[in-house]
């Protein structure tokens, strides 16, 4: 350590540091031109000039270059200092008059006019450039020329072939001298941000993105310097926990696995390759995925909506559907890609709400395919709000000249051409697969499609061509959130259906130590700030915060970490709490949504309760959030560890207690998708009590004919009952109900009733497969004419070979009957294809049947729309209708007369149809008993309501209970099937848990001060409190409770209290918030 | 907070599942905002009685907010 003198106060430096160093250390300002921390000094400016005192004489010296040694003396602010630099920034301003650098070092050395001769360079000749361009290993640039012709510049002053464009001269250039295109020869482009779909740029080192897992910065050797040249490694100079090591190399990790799922994703469709759309010449017409992160809040506008070209605010923006989707003409994907239509809407809707101007949105589409649950509605709550749908495929996006804007013209349904100019255009790009994930499959010998989806069977929706490898996602066919989150769940219950066997034969236990008892000791608070690098430590002054921490009443240690969380800090922390017999712990760093576990793992490990532990969000909340005022983020800082010190303070224990798992199933419903979860949990090797309703296993499917890829469906139901019946593990309850339901997840007791005799059985988990049924509609002459019919019907016909089939030479199929109305708000999702499949059906039996289909919106999707195209391409007639002009049925002896109009000629029409098939909808059985004995919702529709439509699709919100098949909404055998697998899934999460932890966060009540209301019992949602009519109090079952302390806050005597979260703690919070 | 000028102090109910979230999200956006709540994290806003919200005014703040 090596003491000096600086401005007469004494500090103290490091053997080899500079004087610049050491002030910039102590806060002495020195001004630096030429200075950069990434490179050695070169004393070039001058402007760093400093008095030196060496015990003899007086020196001025160069603070960024010039060593410190012991006993000298400094000095920055002397009047020669001052004027020295006046003499600097004089001649400097009169080479470059009009660098704003320099401008505001005139200011403050309050210079006027210099008095030497002005001229118009902008280049200082502080060699920043030239020095960092050679650190990139890479020199491109030059200082040439000698005396005062001296310059930056490349050899020849030609455009440099060497240049690699990457930059840094630019960004270390102080006066804004150099241009890129003056130095390198070729385009020098911004690294796109995959994460901003290329609409903003990254760095050659970057987080993909701000969730991103793992969160740490990946370099990408393709772009980074480094990897180039073998010189800059700035990074590794700067990161302060020396984390970067350039010379990691790629390794090949050879893995043991009993199976293989593939979820490697789609690709979005690149309509660059269409001249027509203009959307590699227009800036303002965009892809969805572009529009998506347009109106991200973290995308590259922040959220804000305004166009690509001029960062104006739309105010008409058009969409047009099916990019690369449903065409073989410009492209080869067939398939509809499922997802565009309803992200289209969604996108329509957003953006409304965005703009702070009503916003004109229209969207141009073929067929609105809004097939999911709750879809439809989303669509008709659309177009009512304003957003135009326009039935008609747009040829070509053309520029308005002299303008960003876009102009198009289109045909009306009534045959009109129209002609609209729209600030913006949002290409709906499909979905496709990435050559790369064709490339793997055949290195591992999966057999794809013609579109590079894998090739799958109806019945094994998640089971690839190879046994053992597994597939989910877009990879099996494009599919939409909840679906491709069904099929995740799906794929992992086969690929561990066969591995059940190995289950838990790798798993460590582990250690942990006993926990001290802490109840009688006063509190001892021990409270570690974090710097989160710079990202606090940059904003908060961390030192001030730790030192107003130690005067915070009973906490006994402080201590800042530059990173709380590292392993290294861990395992130091476990060892202060022990050492220093710390009692509870305040960690003020980021946020406890991400970072609580992390640290309550450390305090168990210190013998700690986890509980007595608290987080101070002084990143998220504070530093990130006020970084241009640190006055106010350190101010906040300190609000925020006092508030912690004052909750921790009152901190108690809480106690998990072990509930032991009943390893067992209830399945209800003994369809395909209830036989397909008690089979597959069966071979999970959990038992199963399978309960029907009816006496025969199969449900709607024994009633079908084939799948819409021709599969028998009749054959695998057979074979799944055979499965069903010959496993051991499954207990068969047919025409059984269910009468009464007690507990909870992991320990459920449910009376099962047939007829008069009821048998209790005890399971972990249940899973609700309840089904669906066929509607019977009352319009169309159905149940009055022999020849009209329903889907189900008619696949009856087909399978007894009625000599109807063959005979008919008219057959009319209506779509959307029961389905899309004011009764039934949705679509019934099978509808479409079942018609198309049978048209064809019709068409194979007898090449000269007229078919004809009258429907509202074709959805075939995914690669259901094959079908369509060759129903088309047999002759199948297809018409569309509006609900307001639905066709009218009447009798004709044998047969009926279908009358409608053509929207396409606007003339009547009408067929003689021998045969008249009603699509009609799929209702829910309205189970209401069912759903509150197990106390699960229904929608508005009938349908069980899952936990989060897109993320939990087989899950309530209640723990244990699961559900899948068309009681979740109308679905295709496959999807039933997906769901099942899902399902079963999700319960051996719970089944393969010995035990449940129960406690922790819960609400407690106070018998003493409960008056028996029942207020709480009315609020809570989970049903976890019930009345004690001997005691004549409310009780809390722990196992239930998901402590959101709904009954605490309705008490009127504050019995209950929310463990964790009680009121005296939350008082504590809120006085200590305000105490200053 | 700065004297010169009314500075309010404001109390901030934050649900765990969505508010608090949604502020951790701001600060990841790095979405600037006046530094003047101050956040206590709750479980559920369905725990906010009016006694918190009285005390919390009883106690000098100007403002509350429950983010739920």
């Amino acid at each position: 350590m090596i003491k000096f003198k600086l401005n007469g106060k004494k500090v103290q430096g490091e053997e080899g540091q500079f004087i610049l160093q050491v002030a910039e250390k102590y806060g002495v300002e020195i001004p630096t031109l030429c200075h950069h921390k990434a490179l050695e000094p070169a004393g070039m400016c001058r402007l760093c000039t400093v008095e030196l005192f060496d015990g003899r004489r007086t020196r001025f010296v160069t603070a960024c270059n010039y060593p410190i040694w012991e006993g000298m003396e400094i000095r920055t602010d002397t009047d020669s200092v001052h004027e020295g630099r006046k003499l600097i920034v004089e001649l400097l301003l009169a080479r470059c008059p009009d660098v704003p650098i320099i401008n505001e070092l005139a200011v403050q050395y309050d210079l006027k006019e210099p008095r030497f001769k002005i001229r118009d360079d902008t280049c200082i000749l502080c060699g920043l450039c030239t020095r960092i361009c050679d650190k990139m290993g890479n020199s491109a640039i030059g200082l040439t020329g000698r005396g005062v012709d001296m310059k930056v510049d490349t050899p020849f002053q030609d455009q440099s072939e060497v240049c690699l464009g990457c930059g840094a001269c630019i960004s270390v250039c102080p006066t804004g001298h150099l241009k890129i295109e003056d130095i390198a020869k070729h385009t020098v482009k911004p690294i796109p941000s995959e994460y901003d779909a290329g609409l903003a740029s990254r760095r050659p080192i970057y987080v993909p993105y701000a969730q991103a897992v793992p969160n740490t910065p990946a370099i990408d050797r393709s772009v980074c310097v480094h990897f180039k040249t073998g010189g800059c490694k700035i990074c590794a100079e700067f990161c302060p926990v020396e984390a970067i090591d350039h010379s990691q190399q790629d390794e090949v990790v050879e893995l043991d696995v009993g199976s293989i799922i593939l979820a490697p994703g789609f690709e979005a469709f690149d309509p660059s390759r269409f001249d027509s759309y203009g959307y590699a010449k227009l800036p303002n017409v965009v892809t969805a995925l572009e529009f998506e992160r347009i109106l991200s809040a973290t995308g590259p506008y922040m959220g804000h909506l305004i166009r690509p070209s001029d960062k104006k605010e739309p105010k008409k923006i058009g969409w047009l559907q099916c990019v690369g989707s449903r065409d073989l003409n410009r492209c080869d994907n067939a398939y509809c890609s499922s997802v565009c239509c309803m992200y289209a809407i969604k996108q329509t809707v957003i953006s409304r709400e965005h703009s702070t101007e009503p916003l004109d949105c229209a969207v141009f589409y073929m067929d609105m395919r809004t097939h999911g649950k709750d879809f439809d509605k989303y669509y008709e709550n659309a177009k009512k709000g304003g957003v135009r749908f326009v039935r008609s495929r747009i040829h070509s996006i053309d520029p308005v000249p002299g303008t960003d804007d876009i102009s198009v013209r289109y045909i009306q349904e009534d045959g009109t051409i129209a002609a609209e100019i729209f600030d913006m255009f949002v290409l709906s790009v499909g979905l496709e697969i990435n050559q790369d994930v064709a490339d793997l499959s055949e290195r591992i010998g999966i057999e794809l499609d013609d579109y590079r989806f894998t090739q799958t069977d109806s019945f094994h929706p998640v089971a690839t061509s190879v046994p053992g490898i597994y597939a989910c996602g877009a990879f099996t066919g494009p599919k939409d959130i909840p679906q491709s989150v069904m099929e995740a769940s799906a794929s992992a219950c086969a690929a561990t259906e066969h591995l059940a066997s190995a289950r838990n034969t790798r798993t460590k236990i582990l250690e942990l130590p006993p926990e001290r008892d802490v109840g009688e000791e006063p509190p001892k608070i021990g409270v570690f700030i974090c710097n989160c690098g710079i990202n606090i430590g940059g904003v908060v002054r961390v030192p001030e915060v730790a030192t107003y921490a130690k005067t915070l009443p009973n906490v006994a240690y402080v201590e800042e970490n530059l990173f709380s969380c590292s392993q290294d800090t861990q395992e130091k922390m476990t060892d202060i709490i022990k050492q220093k017999g710390l009692n509870r712990v305040v960690v003020a760093a980021c946020t406890p949504k991400t970072h609580e576990p992390l640290f309550q793992e450390t305090l168990i490990n210190a013998s700690l309760n986890k509980y007595l532990f608290e987080m101070a969000n002084i990143r998220n909340h504070d530093s990130w959030v006020h970084s241009g005022d640190p006055d106010a983020a350190t101010q906040k800082a300190k609000d925020l560890v006092r508030m912690a010190v004052a909750k921790t303070n009152l901190l108690t224990p809480l106690k998990q207690t072990d509930l032991a798992v009943t390893h067992s199933a209830l399945v209800i419903g003994g369809g395909i998708a209830g036989m397909t979860a008690a089979v597959s949990l069966a071979h999970q090797g959990y038992p199963v009590d399978l309960v029907e309703r009816s006496d025969t296993l199969g449900g709607n499917a024994l009633l079908l004919g084939k799948t819409h890829k021709n599969e028998d469906v009749g054959s695998f139901v057979t074979e799944l009952v055979k499965a069903v019946e010959s496993q051991d593990l499954i207990s068969m309850h047919t025409q059984t109900s269910i009468s009464n339901v007690e507990g909870f997840v992991g320990n459920f007791k449910t009376e099962l009733r047939n007829g008069e005799s009821v048998k209790t059985v005890e399971h972990g988990v249940t899973i609700i497969a309840t089904g669906a049924k066929e509607y019977k509609p009352d319009e169309y002459l159905y149940g009055e004419h022999p020849a009209v019919m329903t889907h189900l019907e008619l696949d009856g016909l087909f399978q007894n070979n009625d000599p109807r089939i063959e005979q008919a030479k008219n057959v009319v199929f209506i779509q959307c009957v029961g389905s899309r109305d004011d009764q039934r708000p949705y679509c019934s999702k099978v509808c479409c294809t079942h018609s198309v499949k049978s048209a064809l059906d019709f068409k194979q039996k007898n090449p000269d049947v007229n078919v004809s289909i009258l429907f509202r919106d074709m959805r075939t999707y995914g690669k259901r729309e094959d079908l369509y195209r060759e129903a088309r391409a047999a002759g199948v007639l297809f018409f569309t209708y509006s609900p307001d002009q639905k066709p009218e049925v009447r009798s004709d002896g044998d047969r009926v007369i279908v009358e409608f109009t053509d929207r396409i000629l606007n003339h009547k029409l009408a067929v003689r149809a021998d045969i008249l098939c009603l699509a009609s909808s799929i209702v829910s059985h309205w189970d209401h008993p069912l759903a509150q004995l197990f106390k699960v919702p229904l929608d508005s529709n009938g349908w069980l309501l899952e936990a989060h439509q897109k993320l939990r699709p087989v899950d309530f919100a209640n723990d244990g209970i699961f559900m899948c098949g068309m009681a979740h909404y109308p679905k295709p055998i496959e999807e039933s099937i997906a769901q099942a697998q899902a399902a079963a899934a999700r319960a051996s999460t719970v089944l393969a848990l010995e035990n449940i932890k129960v406690g922790g966060i819960v609400s407690d009540i106070c018998a003493e001060l409960c008056s028996g209301c029942l207020g709480c019992i009315n609020v809570c949602p989970y049903g976890a409190i019930t009345f004690d009519d001997q005691k004549f109090v409310a009780e809390v079952n722990a196992a239930l409770c998901k402590g959101c302390g709904a009954c605490a806050a309705v008490c009127p005597s504050e019995a209950p209290a929310l463990m964790g979260f009680n009121n005296n703690q939350l008082y504590a919070q809120i006085k200590s918030a305000l105490s200053i | 907070m700065k004297e010169d000028r009314f500075e309010p102090k404001i109390i901030a109910f934050m649900c765990n599942w969505c508010a608090y979230g949604a502020a951790d999200l701001a600060g990841v956006s790095r979405l600037a905002y006046p530094p003047n709540i101050r956040p206590i994290r709750v479980m559920c806003s369905a725990t906010i009685s009016p006694h918190h919200i009285l005390r919390a005014f009883q106690s000098g703040a100007d403002g509350v907010l429950v983010g739920g």
